[in-house]
């Protein structure tokens, strides 16, 4: 019988992965260039949600730069918009006050636990299991609750503006974030029971899709994804911004670089964020929610760049500007872009099966890849 | 490696390296296309500079010459440099690609010459990457008329 499967002689065909494959999570087309079911190469085709965010900046204040970036990773937009306001703030060397820090470093961190509830539940789903989805969707319900009240939106946020927030927290804040922390600590661990163990999950996840620590740099992939495979590139922890001074946490790293890696990466940052809050929530310094600014924003001529963590990865933002309301040119560095230019790498050598593996533990979001 | 050193090294390498004043928050260095390479090169390989993580490229037109912006940090020395190269032929800008040295860049070189026009030599797949084959123009050039009149606001 093997004799004769070694004699047939096979031929490499395409097949088209997306853009309405469910496990793209988004318009995302994949051209598989395969060997039976082995993949010989992704070619990943994008655009089709591209809508020239950057393009559009050249043309709006900086105040309407912000809500742009809500648009690009939808699951951590108050950390791009963090994002933005840092540059702005940095170019115009504006200090803003103690209690805008904590403030926007808890929502970060709260955007981050929703994300990667989202992530996990999604994750689970791709690999067959639907309890996933509805548990995860159940507990990051609690922390949209907590968006609503607080920054009137429950996806697109748009609560900070250059030199602070748009408007002060609501006063159940603090209350609901707690009762949130105490619910979700007894969840987690339910999380980690159903897939961490679950033995059809660890044989699709261990071994597949490995990454090495040099082609994690090379590719530039960071986030949960780059230090799963020991690359060190936690901002909040190499260039701190917001409160990340301040808080105690572990960086995680792993060093296997396969799926099942990336998957607990992100599993130990969801306590690592609970901690950050934990120590955070209480402690609110007073004072203003906002820093005075102008109402018509010019940064002096040069060249700003920040860096933020962001669920998926590293955000770089990159203002020119040459002294007018607007900016000359802005460039935003998408974790999403330099993690996907990976997948090809990752893929080759694996099954179809593996690749829905693979994307689901990059954590794609594709308007932050297509911008 | 600080800024002065990294100065000094770079002007061993290139000596016709340009720095803007010390007003930005890293270290910027201007060279001309035909030393782009070179520079490049000695900037991943050598072990005092071993820029390996390529945080961002891209595009800049400053309407009289184009530019590429590639930002360097190295994780083993923990430095951060950013590399300019000029380019004055506006309509047919051409530059070395780097995508054998930093693999991230074989997209986001893509990603400028889709935008920007800008050609990457021998860039292994230079095609469009978000907009359509056939798409006339590139949006991100500060010339560019957009007949639908969506960005133009």
């Amino acid at each position: 019988m093997e004799e004769v499967a070694q004699n047939i002689e096979t031929q490499e065909y395409f097949i088209n992965m997306g853009p309405q494959h469910p496990s793209t999570h988004g318009v995302l087309r994949l051209m598989l260039t395969l060997d039976g079911e082995i993949i010989k190469k992704v070619e990943p085709h994008l655009g089709f949600i591209h809508r020239s965010i950057e393009k559009m900046c050249e043309k709006d204040s900086y105040q309407q730069v912000v809500h742009l970036t809500d648009r690009m990773d939808y699951l951590g937009c108050h950390i791009n918009n963090e994002a933005v306001c840092l540059t702005v703030e940095k170019g115009l060397e504006l200090e803003v006050p103690e209690r805008v820090k904590v403030i926007r470093t808890i929502i970060s961190e709260l955007t981050r636990l929703s994300s990667h509830q989202l992530w996990w539940g999604v994750m689970g789903m791709d690999l067959g299991a639907i309890t996933t989805f509805l548990y995860g969707f159940r507990d990051r319900e609690m922390i949209t609750d907590i968006f609503e009240e607080t920054c009137g939106a429950r996806l697109t946020m748009n609560y900070n503006v250059p030199g602070g927030l748009m408007f002060d927290i609501h006063p159940n804040f603090q209350n609901r974030t707690k009762q949130f922390l105490e619910h979700f600590k007894k969840k987690l661990p339910e999380y980690d029971e159903l897939l961490t163990g679950n033995v059809i999950f660890t044989e699709r996840t261990k071994g597949i899709g490995y990454l090495s620590k040099e082609d994690a740099i090379s590719y530039g992939v960071t986030g949960p994804s780059g230090r799963a495979s020991g690359f060190s590139c936690d901002v909040r922890k190499k260039n701190p911004y917001s409160a990340y001074d301040r808080v105690d946490f572990k960086e995680i790293l792993f060093m296997e670089g396969d799926c099942f890696a990336r998957y607990q990466a992100r599993i130990a940052e969801m306590w690592e964020s609970m901690k950050i809050i934990e120590q955070l929530i209480d402690n609110i310094p007073e004072g203003e929610y906002k820093a005075k600014t102008k109402a018509v924003i010019k940064l002096p001529p040069g060249e700003y760049y920040q860096r933020v963590e962001t669920p998926r990865g590293e955000l770089g933002v990159y203002i020119i500007s040459d002294n007018k309301k607007n900016p000359y040119r802005v460039k935003f560095r998408s974790p999403g872009f330099s993690n996907l230019s990976a997948l090809d790498k990752m893929a080759r050598g694996f099954k179809i099966a593996d690749l829905v593996a693979i994307m689901s533990t990059l954590d794609l979001v594709i308007p932050d890849i297509d911008r | 490696m600080n800024n002065d050193d990294l100065k000094q090294k770079i002007l061993t390498i290139v000596p016709s390296a340009e720095f803007t004043d010390p007003v930005y928050e890293f270290l910027n260095v201007t060279v001309l296309p035909a030393d782009l390479r070179k520079l490049a090169e000695q900037f991943n390989s050598d072990p005092d500079l071993s820029f390996d993580y390529m945080f961002c490229l891209t595009g800049v037109d400053w309407v009289t010459h184009m530019m590429v912006v590639y930002h360097l940090y190295s994780t083993k020395n923990d430095h951060t440099v950013v590399m300019k190269v000029k380019i004055d032929d506006r309509e047919n800008p051409e530059v070395e690609t780097l995508c054998d040295i930093w693999k991230t860049a074989e997209f986001h070189e893509r990603e400028v010459y889709d935008l920007f026009g800008i050609k990457f030599l021998n860039h292994p797949d230079l095609r469009r990457i978000f907009l359509e084959d056939d798409w006339v123009g590139y949006p991100m050039r500060k010339d560019y008329v957009d007949p639908v009149n969506i960005v133009e606001l």
